[in-house]
C-alpha cells in the first residue's frame, strides 16, 4: 500500500540529498487576490460550491497531490474601507474541504490555518476530523499572524509580538502533534495532553484515533530565516516563494542544510513553490495570452490603488498610463490592512526608489505596478512542450518536489494544464501516472511520522 | 405555525450520532436518513471519544444529498464566534441553503480545560450563547445580498457601500471575559440570508426569543412531552418552531425494544415499543409540536425500522410536510428569507432607485 521511498531520515549530511526525479502538482484556489481574473466572460463564481468542485475534480483527473485553500480572518481594506477591486469573499477552509472530501477520492486537502487566532485543542481536533473523514488526505498549511488589526475579530484581540510569532507557532504545532498522538494505540495507552505556555493553557483528553496517514501532513509557508528553520524542524512540505530555477536550486540547498542541522535528514522536507502557468500550443500564442491575462489582472484602477496603499492617500487624479505620482506618501509605514505582503515598508524611501526605477525603465503607473505585482518570478509561460522540458529539468536536479499552482481563472483555469501539460510531463517520466496510494502522505512519498513521545528530547524544540 | 394552524403537518429530524468518523459511514447514515424521508439531520458535537467535528460531518453530507436539512451543533462558549459564523455560512454554501445551527452552551469543565478557561456555569452559559448568536447574525448580514457587483467599467468587484462592520461588543455586565468582533464577514451572505438558529429550551430566558428560529424541548417521559411542548409554545408564540426531543428504541429484527441495549441517559423522554405504536405517538405529538427530533438507540438498526414502517405511515396519514425539493431549511420552517439588517429599507413604490 504505502511506498515511502524517499524521505530517509538517516540521510544525515547534505550530500545525501537525493532528487526524486519527479514533480507533483498542487492547486491553490485563491479566494482573495489580484491574480484571479474576474472581468472575463468565462470568470465563474468565487463562492459557489460548483466552482470548488470543478477545480478539485479537474485537479484529481490530473493526478494532483493536493488542493489548497487559504484562510480569511479579516477582510482586506484600502484607505480605511474594504478593498473593492479584487476578488474577495471565501469560505472557511476546513468546512469547504470536508464537503470536497465527499466528491473526490484521492486528492489531498490542505487548509491554511493560523496559529495566532485559532486555539490549539480546537484546531487539532478539526484537522484530525478532516483527516479521518477524508480517509487520510488532510494537511495543515501553518501560517502565523501577529497584527492586532486582524485580532479585532477575535475574543483575545491582538496579543502577540511580531518577534514571538514563530516561538508561539512552534509551541502550538508541538501541542497539536501531541494531541494527534494521544489516542490509545498498540504502542502505548491514550493520555491527556497538558501544555502551559506563555499564551495559552491546554489540558485535553484524547478524542480521535490516528488516520490512515497517521496524522495530517504539515505544510509551512514562511520565508524568513526563522520561518525556514521552523519548517526544517516541523514541516513535511514547504510552500515556498522560489519557483525560478536558480532560486529554487539555492533554496533547496539552504533547506537541506537547515533540515540536516535540525536532525531530520537531507530528504525530510519537500518543497512546492507557488506558481502560475500561462500555456498554449506555441510560445507565440502563450506570449499573447500572457498580455491578455496581465491586462485583466491589473486594470487601471488596481494600478492606482496599489500605489495608494503605499502612499496612504488618494491618487485617483493620476493617469494610470502616465508616470508615477510626484507627490510624497503621507504615511511612515504601510499597514497590514491589505495583507502581510504589504506590511511595514518605509513608504517615502520606497516611493523615491520606485519613481527612479519607473523613470529608468520608462514605465507608466500601470506597467510599473504590473511588473511589481504580477507573479513575474513565479510564472511559467510557453508552449506545453517547452514548459514540460523546463519542469523536467527541475525534476532531474531536484530543485523542487512540485509546484503549487494558482489558476488565474475560476473554474476552468486548470483545464489546459491537466489536458496538455500533464501528459507531456508523463511522457518525460517526471510526473505520476497514477496515485501512489490512498493518502496524501502516500502521494508525496512521505515517511510515517515518529510518535512524538518517542522523539529524542533534544530533537524537539519547546 | 401550529398554534394558528393546529392541523398543519410537522417535520421529523434525526440525530445521526453513532455513524462514526469514516466518510463512507457518514455518507451511508445521511443517505439512509434522506431516503427514509427525514426532513432534517442533526449532528451532535459534545466532546466524546471518536466523535469528529459536527460542522465537518454536515459539510461532508452537503454535496451527497439533495433534500435533507443539515443541522450541526456548535458550541458558543469556548469557540471563536467569528470562526463559527464563517463555518456555518460555508456550510450553507456547500449544502445549497440547507444548513441550520443548533447553538449549544453546556456546563463542561472538560471543554473549558481544553482551551485553558475556567468553566462557565448557570445563566452565564445563556449569555455566552446570546453573544455568539448575535455575532453570527450580524456577520451573516454584513454583506448585503448584492454586494458582489463585478462592475468592469469602474473596476470594482464589490460595492463597499454594501459591506458593513458588525461592531459587536459584549454587553455591560457580561459574566465572562468580554470581547468584540469587528467584521465584516470574510464570506458573502449565506444563501439563506440567515441560517435558522435552534437552541435547547434550557437557554431560553438568556437568549432573546427574536434571535431564535427553533427551540428543542425535552421532558422526562413521553407522556409529559406534549405538556412541555404546549408550555413552551405558550411562552414563545408561533414565531419560533417548537421541536420535541425523543429517544427511540424499536422492536427490531425479532427483538423486543424493551430487551435492546440503549445508552439513553435519562435526559430526554424515551420511547420503547413497536413501529406502529411509535407512529400513533408521533402523529399525536406532531399536532402540538412543529417537529420532532428522534435520537435512535442504534442508528442503523432503528433508522431501518423508521424508514420502512414509521415515516411512510405518518406520511400516508398526512402528518408530515413534504420534503424539500430544491428548497432551503428556512423554507421547511416556513420562514421568509430576511433582508439584511444593514440594507436600506426598500424604496417606496414609484420612488425609483
Amino acid at each position: 500500500m504505502t511506498q515511502h521511498t524517499r524521505a530517509k531520515s538517516d540521510a544525515s549530511t547534505p550530500e545525501e540529498f537525493r532528487p526524486s526525479g519527479q514533480i507533483q502538482f498542487g492547486v491553490f484556489f485563491q479566494g482573495v487576490n489580484s491574480g484571479t481574473i474576474w472581468k472575463a466572460p468565462e470568470s465563474g463564481s468565487q463562492t459557489d460550491f460548483e466552482s470548488f468542485r470543478r477545480i478539485a475534480q479537474t485537479a484529481e483527473r490530473g493526478l494532483f497531490a493536493a488542493f489548497f485553500l487559504g484562510e480569511g480572518l479579516r477582510l482586506r481594506e484600502h484607505l480605511g474601507r474594504p478593498h473593492a477591486l479584487d476578488v474577495v469573499g471565501r469560505p472557511d477552509a476546513q468546512t469547504m474541504l470536508a464537503a470536497l472530501a465527499s466528491v473526490t477520492t484521492n486528492i489531498g486537502l490542505v487548509a491554511t490555518q493560523n496559529t495566532t487566532y485559532n486555539d490549539p485543542a480546537d484546531l487539532a481536533h478539526r484537522l484530525a476530523s478532516l483527516d479521518l473523514i477524508s480517509g487520510g488526505r488532510a494537511a495543515w498549511n501553518i501560517v502565523t499572524t501577529d497584527n492586532a488589526w486582524t485580532g479585532a475579530n477575535f475574543r483575545r484581540g491582538g496579543y502577540l509580538d511580531h518577534a514571538d510569532r514563530y516561538k508561539h507557532a512552534e509551541a502550538f504545532v508541538e501541542t497539536a502533534k501531541r494531541i494527534w498522538d494521544s489516542w490509545d494505540t498498540p504502542d502505548g495507552p491514550g493520555r491527556r495532553v497538558r501544555h502551559e505556555g506563555q499564551h495559552y493553557t491546554v489540558d485535553v483528553a484524547p478524542r480521535l484515533p490516528r488516520s490512515a496517514q497517521y496524522r495530517p501532513v504539515l505544510f509551512q509557508a514562511g520565508d524568513s530565516p526563522e520561518g525556514r528553520n521552523f519548517a526544517a524542524r516541523q514541516a513535511d512540505v514547504i510552500f515556498s516563494a522560489h519557483p525560478k530555477f536558480d532560486d529554487a536550486v539555492a533554496f533547496r540547498k539552504d533547506l537541506v542544510e537547515r533540515s540536516v542541522a535540525a536532525g531530520r535528514g537531507a530528504n525530510a522536507v519537500q518543497i512546492m513553490p507557488a506558481s502560475e502557468f500561462i500555456l498554449a500550443r506555441t510560445s507565440a500564442e502563450a506570449a499573447e495570452k500572457k498580455e491578455w491575462v496581465r491586462s485583466l489582472q491589473i486594470g487601471p484602477q488596481q494600478a492606482v490603488a496599489y500605489l495608494e496603499q503605499f502612499w496612504g492617500r488618494q491618487l485617483s487624479a493620476y493617469d494610470p498610463d502616465g508616470p508615477l505620482p510626484e507627490i510624497d506618501p503621507v504615511v511612515e509605514e504601510t499597514s497590514e490592512t491589505r495583507g502581510s505582503g504589504f506590511h511595514g515598508a518605509k513608504a517615502r524611501q520606497l516611493a523615491d526608489q520606485w519613481r527612479a526605477e519607473a523613470k529608468d525603465k520608462g514605465l507608466s503607473i500601470r506597467q510599473f505596478v504590473t511588473s511589481k505585482t504580477a507573479r513575474i518570478d513565479s510564472t511559467f509561460t510557453g508552449s506545453y512542450t517547452a514548459v514540460a522540458d523546463q519542469l523536467a529539468e527541475y525534476a532531474r536536479v531536484g530543485a523542487v518536489d512540485g509546484f503549487n499552482i494558482s489558476p488565474w481563472l475560476i473554474p476552468t483555469g486548470l483545464d489546459d494544464i491537466v489536458n496538455h501539460l500533464v501528459p507531456e510531463l508523463q511522457e518525460r517520466g517526471v510526473y505520476p501516472t497514477e496515485y501512489r496510494g490512498a493518502t496524501l502522505r502516500d502521494h508525496l512519498g512521505l515517511e510515517t511520522p515518529v510518535r512524538t513521545a518517542d522523539v529524542a528530547v533534544a530533537a524537539v524544540r519547546t | 405555525m401550529n398554534a394558528e394552524h393546529p392541523n398543519q403537518p410537522g417535520f421529523l429530524a434525526i440525530e445521526l450520532d453513532g455513524a462514526g468518523w469514516d466518510g463512507a459511514d457518514i455518507a451511508r447514515a445521511v443517505l439512509a436518513a434522506e431516503s427514509a424521508g427525514f426532513h432534517a439531520a442533526t449532528f451532535t458535537d459534545a466532546p466524546a471519544p471518536g466523535r469528529v467535528n459536527a460542522v465537518q460531518r454536515a459539510a461532508f453530507a452537503g454535496p451527497l444529498t439533495r433534500t435533507i436539512a443539515l443541522v450541526p451543533e456548535a458550541d458558543t462558549v469556548y469557540t471563536e464566534p467569528f470562526h463559527i459564523s464563517t463555518q456555518l455560512a460555508s456550510l450553507d454554501y456547500v449544502s445549497g441553503g440547507r444548513a441550520g445551527w443548533i447553538a449549544t452552551a453546556a456546563e463542561d469543565p472538560e471543554a473549558a480545560a481544553a482551551v485553558g478557561r475556567s468553566s462557565v456555569t448557570g445563566s452565564a452559559l445563556g449569555q455566552e450563547a446570546a453573544a455568539s448568536i448575535e455575532v453570527s447574525r450580524r456577520l451573516w448580514d454584513s454583506w448585503e445580498d448584492d454586494a458582489v457587483i463585478r462592475d468592469v467599467a469602474t473596476g470594482r468587484y464589490i460595492d463597499v457601500d454594501k459591506l458593513h462592520y458588525a461592531d459587536f461588543e459584549t454587553p455591560a455586565g457580561f459574566p465572562g471575559p468580554g470581547y468584540s468582533v469587528k467584521g465584516p464577514s470574510i464570506i458573502p451572505r449565506p444563501l439563506q440570508g440567515q441560517l435558522p438558529v435552534l437552541v435547547p429550551a434550557s437557554l431560553l430566558g438568556e437568549v432573546p426569543v427574536d434571535a431564535l428560529d427553533g427551540v428543542l424541548v425535552s421532558a422526562p417521559t413521553p407522556e409529559l412531552l406534549a405538556v412541555e411542548v404546549r408550555d413552551v409554545r405558550a411562552r414563545l408564540g408561533a414565531a419560533v418552531a417548537v421541536i420535541a426531543e425523543l429517544d427511540v428504541v424499536l422492536d427490531s429484527r425479532g427483538q423486543a425494544a424493551a430487551s435492546r441495549d440503549t445508552n439513553f441517559d435519562g435526559g430526554r423522554a424515551a420511547f420503547a415499543g413497536s413501529a406502529a405504536s411509535l407512529t400513533d405517538f408521533l402523529a399525536a405529538l406532531l399536532t402540538e409540536a412543529d417537529g420532532v427530533r428522534l435520537h435512535p438507540a442504534s442508528l442503523f438498526v432503528d433508522l431501518e425500522e423508521l424508514g420502512r414502517l414509521v415515516l411512510p405511515e405518518l406520511r400516508r396519514r398526512g402528518a408530515l410536510r413534504p420534503v424539500l425539493r430544491d428548497g432551503t431549511f428556512r423554507d421547511l420552517l416556513g420562514l421568509e428569507r430576511p433582508a439584511s439588517r444593514y440594507a436600506p429599507a426598500a424604496a417606496p413604490a414609484g420612488a425609483g432607485k
